[in-house]
C-alpha cells in the first residue's frame, strides 16, 4: 500500500514585517518558514499506519514549491516518509489553494496511492481547501477534519471520526481510495532523531516540473486559480486596553477586575 | 437568474445559527431587485422552514436528500444542481466543518470563484471583493475573482448579524438528483468527558495555552483558578497534548463557553478558532509575553508580560 501525504512549507511573519511593493503579499524577507503544523500530524498518521501494518506500506511526502521547500521535505523524510517529491515551475507562482490542488492531484495520478492525507488547513493562508479540492480533481471520496482514523492497509473502506463544532464527533465510513484532511491532535507527532535527520540529509528529493506531471502553465498560477489576491494590508487592531506597570502592578489591576466581576455577581 | 444563494446548515434536527448570519451577509451584499434564496438540505427539510423565515429571505429552497446529516457527495451533487438551475452570482456557505468537507471540491469542479474564512464582502466598482485573514491573522487579504460567473464564499461565523425580524418567504421544493454516496455517516459522539466540569455553564474561566510551556506547570494554574474562583479551561494544544481533558478545551471545536462573562487567557496566543469560540464574552483579559499575539485583538484588557510572574503576583491577592 502507498499513502501520499501532501505537505506545505508555511510562512510565519517576523515581528516587524513589511508588505511587498506591489501591495499583494508580505515581503518574503520577513518569512520564517517551517513545515505546516497540521502536516506534521498527517505525516505521523501515515507513518503510524506503516509501522502497524504487516504488509509493506510506502509513505510519500509531496509538496509544491521552490527549493527552500526541500528543508520541510527533509523533515518529513527524517520523521518516517520513504520518499519525497517536490513540484516546481516559475509559472506556479501566484497559485491559490485550488491550483496547488490540481498539481497535487496530478502527482497522485502518477503515484496511484491508496490514500491521500493533507492537513485540515495551513497556518499561513488557512484556506482549508487544498486537500478537498485535490479529491475533486481525482474524483475521489473525501472528508475533512479527521480526528481519529482506523485504516487497515488494503481495505476497501476506512472508518474515521470528524471533529465538529462544539465538542461533537461524527463517525463515518468512507470508500478507499480517499482524501482525508487531518486535524491537530489525532496523534502525537514524533521528534526526528539525530540519526534519522542525518539519514534524511542523504536521501534524494524527486523534483518534478509541470510537464512531468502532465500540466501546463495555464493550469496553475493566476490562470489556474479561483481567486486572486488584490491587496494585502495590516489591519487596525490591538483593541485591548493595555495594563501597564510591573508584574505586581499588572496583577493588582487584574485582581481588581476579578473582584469587580464577583461584586457584580452577588 | 442572478441573485444570492445561501446554503443553510442543520445538524441533528437543529438549524445551525450561522445559517441566519449568512442571510445577514447576503442582505449587505444584495443589489436592488436581487433575490436571496436559502437552500436547506436534509431528509426532512420542511421542518426548518419556520426557523429560516426571516427578513432578507425571498425564497426557501427545501432540498430533500436521503442523508439526514451532512454528507459530502450529497451536498456537492445537490448544491451543484442548485447552482446549475439558479445560476446565482454569489453562493454563501459557512466557514464550518461541514463546508470544509465539500465547498472546495464543488468550487474546483464547477470552476467557481472561491474564497474561505471571509469576514467582509463588498462590491468595489462592481467587482466582488472578499476580505480574509493571512499569516495567522496578522494581515488582511482582499481577494477578487476575475472572470468568474459565480463566486462561492465560505463566511466566518460570529461576524455578520442574523436578521431578527420574521418574514414569509416563498417556499419551493427543489428536486435534487439522487446520489450514491461513497461515505456513510454512522453516529455522533459527544466529546468524552474526562471530568465532570461543565464549561458551558461556567461564568468565570481561566484558560491556559501553549505559553505555559510544560505539563508540570498545570497544577500551579489549577490552584490559581481555584483560589480566584474560576473554572480552569485550556486551548487546543493543551488538550491535544493530554495535559488537561478535552472537556476543558474551549473554542470552536471544544466546548462552547456560552455562559462565560469573564475570561482570563494566560499564554493563549489566540488561534482564530479559539477566538471565534470566545467572541461573545463580555470581558476578556489576555496575558501573553508576545505583544503581537492575536488574542490582544479581541481582548478588552491586555497584559504583556510573563504569565508565571503575573500568575504568582495575582495569587497573592486571593
Amino acid at each position: 500500500m502507498k499513502i501520499m501525504v501532501a505537505v506545505k512549507q508555511v510562512a510565519a511573519l517576523d515581528e516587524d514585517f513589511a508588505i511587498r511593493s506591489d501591495g499583494r503579499d508580505v515581503d518574503a524577507d520577513f518569512f520564517i518558514r517551517d513545515l505546516n503544523e497540521w502536516d506534521d500530524f498527517s505525516l505521523e498518521e501515515a507513518v503510524k499506519i506503516k509501522e502497524a501494518a504487516a504488509e509493506p506500506v510506502e509513505v510519500v511526502a509531496v509538496s509544491v514549491g521552490a527549493d527552500e521547500v526541500d528543508e520541510s521535505l527533509r523533515k518529513c523524510l527524517a520523521k518516517g516518509a520513504d520518499r519525497a517529491i517536490r513540484v516546481w515551475d516559475a509559472a506556479i507562482e501566484g497559485s491559490d489553494s485550488v491550483a496547488i490542488a490540481r498539481i497535487l492531484a496530478a502527482v497522485a495520478q502518477r503515484e496511484a496511492p491508496q490514500m491521500l492525507f493533507a492537513g485540515v488547513q495551513s497556518s499561513d493562508q488557512s484556506f482549508a481547501s487544498t486537500g478537498i479540492a485535490t479529491a475533486a480533481f481525482l474524483g475521489w471520496p473525501h472528508a475533512a477534519v479527521v480526528t481519529s482514523l482506523s485504516l487497515a492497509p488494503g481495505a476497501k473502506s476506512a472508518v474515521f471520526r470528524r471533529e465538529l463544532e462544539g465538542g461533537l464527533l461524527h463517525e463515518v465510513e468512507i470508500q478507499c481510495p480517499a482524501v482525508l484532511t487531518i486535524q491537530l491532535g489525532i496523534n502525537t507527532p514524533r521528534y526526528a532523531s539525530l540519526r534519522s535527520i542525518k539519514q534524511a540529509a542523504g536521501k534524494p528529493i524527486e523534483v518534478l516540473s509541470l510537464a512531468d506531471v502532465g500540466l501546463n502553465a495555464a493550469d496553475v498560477g493566476e490562470a489556474g486559480s479561483l481567486s486572486r489576491v488584490r491587496r494585502m494590508y495590516v489591519p487596525d487592531k490591538g483593541r485591548a486596553q493595555l495594563i501597564d506597570g510591573d508584574a505586581a502592578q499588572q496583577a493588582a489591576r487584574l485582581a481588581d477586575i476579578i473582584r469587580e466581576f464577583k461584586g457584580a455577581q452577588t | 437568474m442572478s441573485g444570492i444563494l445561501v446554503i443553510a446548515e442543520q445538524r441533528r434536527g437543529e438549524l445551525r445559527p450561522v445559517s441566519l448570519e449568512l442571510v445577514g451577509a447576503a442582505e449587505g451584499l444584495r443589489r436592488a431587485g436581487e433575490a436571496v434564496a436559502v437552500a436547506i438540505l436534509g431528509s426532512d427539510p420542511q421542518r426548518f422552514v419556520g426557523a429560516l423565515s426571516v427578513a432578507g429571505v425571498d425564497e426557501i429552497l427545501t432540498v430533500k436528500v436521503a442523508a439526514p446529516e451532512f454528507d459530502a457527495d450529497t451536498f456537492e451533487s445537490a448544491v451543484g444542481a442548485l447552482i446549475a438551475e439558479r445560476n446565482p452570482d454569489v453562493v454563501l456557505a459557512a466557514h464550518s466543518v461541514d463546508s470544509f468537507g465539500f465547498a472546495a471540491a464543488l468550487a474546483a469542479r464547477l470552476k467557481l470563484g472561491f474564497a474561505t474564512d471571509v469576514f467582509r464582502v463588498e462590491r468595489i466598482e462592481g467587482e466582488l471583493v472578499a476580505t480574509r485573514g493571512g499569516y495567522g491573522q496578522k494581515v488582511s487579504v482582499e481577494v477578487d475573482f476575475p472572470g468568474r460567473r459565480t463566486v462561492l464564499l465560505a463566511i466566518r461565523g460570529n461576524v455578520f448579524k442574523a436578521p431578527e425580524q420574521a418574514a414569509s418567504p416563498r417556499v419551493t421544493a427543489f428536486d435534487a438528483p439522487q446520489v450514491a454516496s461513497r461515505a456513510a455517516g454512522r453516529e455522533f459522539i459527544e466529546l468524552s468527558a474526562g471530568d465532570d466540569v461543565d464549561m458551558a455553564a461556567a461564568e468565570f474561566i481561566l484558560t491556559i495555552g501553549r505559553g505555559i510551556g510544560e505539563e508540570a506547570k498545570v497544577p500551579q494554574f489549577r490552584e490559581l483558578a481555584d483560589a480566584i474562583g474560576a473554572t480552569l479551561g485550556c486551548s487546543r494544544p493543551i488538550a491535544d497534548a493530554g495535559w488537561l481533558p478535552k472537556s476543558r478545551q474551549v473554542g470552536q471545536s471544544g466546548k462552547t463557553a456560552s455562559a462565560c462573562k469573564l475570561y482570563i487567557a494566560m499564554g493563549v496566543s489566540g488561534a482564530i478558532q479559539h477566538l471565534a469560540g470566545m467572541k461573545h464574552v463580555n470581558t476578556i483579559v489576555a496575558v501573553n509575553s508576545d505583544a503581537e499575539a492575536s488574542i490582544f485583538g479581541v481582548a478588552k484588557y491586555g497584559i504583556v508580560g510573563d504569565v508565571f510572574e503575573i500568575a504568582e503576583e495575582l495569587r497573592k491577592h486571593f
